[in-house]
């Protein structure tokens, strides 16, 4: 079984974000990139998926500037067997619609069974892509998924994904995409001879042009981004406890309205 | 001169920082007060590739190289000396040698399992009366056909009582002193391989310490590693890679007691303000930083230089002697910035303050490394 799994750079989610002197962009500077950790699970279960049926191929893919090739190696040094990277300045702009085109141009070439992606990417968690994909493709798509089970044959999968209080179960007919929630699996350490033998597997370079690519203009700009207002100091409560108590009740009433 | 790592040893040191900090430090502590042998996470290091780091793949290592074993080594070491301790006789003092002076047939059965993390290494230089002054051995082993038979006593061997594989050091002919001193592979469960006490320590607790004892113990002449009196060579062999592990654990550890006492600093308020913006505090943490920054390079270069096949006996004592001395310094003034708290178990920096200790002493004692670097300094050869 081919499996195709899309995976986001993203910067570490211990980044203090700042915004760059082009207020619709932020500073990199200083920044290290990791796989978004959604797609890091289903990079893992694709490995998986692979490992229990003894047989298979698993290809990562993205898109974005040439830093994304760590992103790729990493992909390689966890196990998947190659990679393909939509490397073009043509997408510099892209928004979900652009991109989720492009990697379905490369889906059509590639045809797997199964894409698989993280639920959402955690720098601007938009969450489109995957559905986006789907629809593009004319696949079902099973969103948020914490289990799957693909049949003998691989004609089907069933999923259980997560909704409020509970897990709701679908068949979906391959090929499909699904998307990871936090879950699914728990992702392994690259082994050392995991990252050593990475540098030997293909990361396939992708032009506009290799696609059939028509630069089209995204639909989504950004405007502008604002920093989060600095979050006011933590405040402790004087007194005894009744008098603590009632302040407390007062203050998340009053000034929190949380109650 | 060149700095940057490549790209394979950032990810080796990435994977490295996040195994240790989500798997090993929060069992640190644990491992540490109840001085338990931590299987389970050695067992996961050796599936990671970390018990053979600089090993060729087919010999069952991960065919990296001696930087991106201490770059590695010093991430498991900055959330516990224990851990590293372990790693690095693996990889040092067993598995390279085995590596570098066996032959194929006895790295198909000694280096193997080792590298592949499946079994443990031990390595048995120190007695009783030969601790700095190693050629003084009294273990002695007599031909008799096919095999030696060994009689004497081993003290102090890190993984000596976990280790399926101990390299034992002994003299075959007293005649000819440190050259008549002999290396064997001993396995464990050979009749008359005694392991009879563990010790109770300061530092890394959870590391086994063993004394060994070998009571007529035959050992076929096929685990002899290299000709017979070129043990006392292969000892000092191993023992300057070894060093450059011992100095990365060094690091590691005054790296990881200098990062707690940074956010300490930051928090810990007196006299009304964060302890860090009193100047001796800032300069204790000054101090630390420069101090940890200079013996890494040192390990650093000591690692490149034996990566390329370059004499570095002398930078690697140097590396082993600074980075020990920082290591203690750097703790000690941890627990120093810590105030009380730094003198209480629940902060760590207490037991990196006790786990510094060992690297002034194993591997050759700080003196021993002064020896080395005088001798190359005063004209001696490498
Ligand atoms: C936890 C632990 C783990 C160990 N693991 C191993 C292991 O895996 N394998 C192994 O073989 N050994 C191991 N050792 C032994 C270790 O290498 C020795 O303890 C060390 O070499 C010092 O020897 P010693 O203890 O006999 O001290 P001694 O040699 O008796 O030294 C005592 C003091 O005298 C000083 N001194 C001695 N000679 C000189 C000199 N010529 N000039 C100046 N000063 C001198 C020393 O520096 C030291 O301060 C371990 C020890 C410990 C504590
Ligand atoms: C085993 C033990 C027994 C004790 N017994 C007693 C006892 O019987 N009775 C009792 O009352 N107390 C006792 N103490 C408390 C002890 O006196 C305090 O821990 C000590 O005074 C340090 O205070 P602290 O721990 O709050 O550290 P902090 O005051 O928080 O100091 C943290 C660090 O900041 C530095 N620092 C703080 N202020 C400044 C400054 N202005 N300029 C420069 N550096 C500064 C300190 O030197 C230290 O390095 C005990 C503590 C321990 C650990």
């Amino acid at each position: 079984m081919k499996i195709l799994v899309a995976v986001k750079q993203v910067p570490d989610t211990a980044t203090q974000v700042k915004i760059s002197a082009d207020p619709r962009a932020i500073d990199t500077t200083g920044i290290t990139w990791i796989v978004s950790p959604y797609d890091e699970f289903a990079v893992e279960e694709a490995l998986r998926i692979k490992e229990k049926r003894g047989q298979g191929e698993v290809v990562a893919v993205s898109l974005g500037p040439e830093r994304v090739k760590e992103a790729l190696r990493s992909c390689l040094a966890m196990g998947c067997d190659r990679a393909i990277h939509l490397n073009d300045p043509a997408w510099n702009d892209a928004d979900t619609l652009v991109t989720s085109k492009a990697l379905a141009a490369v889906v059509k070439q590639e045809a797997p069974q199964l894409l698989l992606c993280g639920r959402q990417a955690i720098d601007d968690d938009m969450g489109a892509v995957a559905a986006q994909l789907a629809e593009l493709l004319g696949w079902p798509c099973a969103s948020w998924i914490m289990e799957e089970a693909i049949d003998g044959d691989g004609k089907t999968v069933r999923t259980a994904r997560q909704v409020e209080g509970g897990l709701e179960v679908f068949d979906l007919p391959l090929p499909a995409v699904l998307t990871a929630q936090k879950g699914l699996n728990e992702p392994r350490y690259p082994t050392l001879r995991g990252i050593m033998g990475a540098k030997k597997k293909e990361i396939r370079d992708v032009k506009a042009a290799d696609l059939g690519w028509a630069p089209e203009p995204p639909q989504l700009s950004v405007v502008t981004l604002e920093a989060l207002p600095p979050r006011p100091p933590g405040r402790i409560l004087q007194g005894d406890v009744p008098t603590a108590v009632k302040e407390l009740v007062r203050s998340l009433r009053e000034e929190a309205k949380a109650i | 001169m060149k700095l940057d790592a490549t790209e394979e040893q950032q990810m080796i040191q990435a994977m490295a920082r996040e195994f240790a900090e989500t798997a090993i430090r929060p069992v640190a502590a644990e491992i540490d007060r109840e001085g338990r042998f931590p299987h389970e996470t050695v067992k996961r290091m050796g599936e990671l590739g970390l018990m053979g780091v600089a090993i060729p793949e087919p010999w069952g290592g991960s065919g990296a190289d001696t930087v991106a074993y201490v770059l590695a080594l010093e991430e498991i070491a900055k959330a516990c000396g224990s851990h590293a301790a372990i790693m690095s006789v693996n990889n040092s003092l067993y598995c390279d040698p085995v590596y570098k002076f066996g032959t194929d047939a006895q790295r198909e059965r000694f280096l193997r399992p080792a590298a592949a993390g499946h079994a443990l290494g031990g390595f048995a230089l120190s007695e009783p009366q030969a601790g700095s002054d190693a050629r003084n051995q009294q273990t002695l082993a007599v031909r008799d056909g096919g095999h030696y038979v060994l009689n004497g006593r081993k003290q102090f061997v890190t993984n000596g009582r976990e280790a399926a594989f101990v390299l034992v050091f002994c003299a075959t002919d007293r005649a000819k002193a440190h050259r008549g001193i002999t290396a064997l592979v001993v396995e464990k469960g050979t009749t008359g391989f005694l392991v009879p006490k563990t010790e109770d320590k300061l530092g890394i607790r959870a590391s086994d310490t063993a004394e060994l004892v070998f009571e007529d113990c035959r050992v076929p002449t096929a685990n002899r590693l290299g000709e017979e009196g070129m043990g006392f060579k292969i000892a000092l062999a191993t023992l300057d890679g070894g060093r450059v592990g011992i100095a990365a654990q060094a690091v590691g550890l005054a790296a990881g007691a200098f990062e707690r006492s940074v956010a300490y600093a930051r928090e810990r308020k007196s006299f009304g303000v964060a302890i860090g913006q009193h100047q001796m505090v800032q300069w204790m943490l000054a101090d630390m930083a420069t101090a940890i920054d200079g013996a890494r390079l040192l390990t650093l270069r000591a690692a490149g230089l034996k990566d390329k096949g370059r004499p570095y006996t002398t930078a690697a004592a140097m590396a082993k002697l600074f980075a020990a001395e920082t290591a203690m310094k750097v703790t000690t003034d941890a627990v120093q910035v810590h105030g009380g708290y730094g003198f209480i178990k629940d902060y760590e920096v207490e037991r990196y303050f006790r786990d510094a200790k060992i690297t002034q002493i194993y591997e050759g004692t700080s003196q021993i490394q002064k020896l080395v670097i005088a001798r190359a300094v005063l004209g001696g050869t490498e």
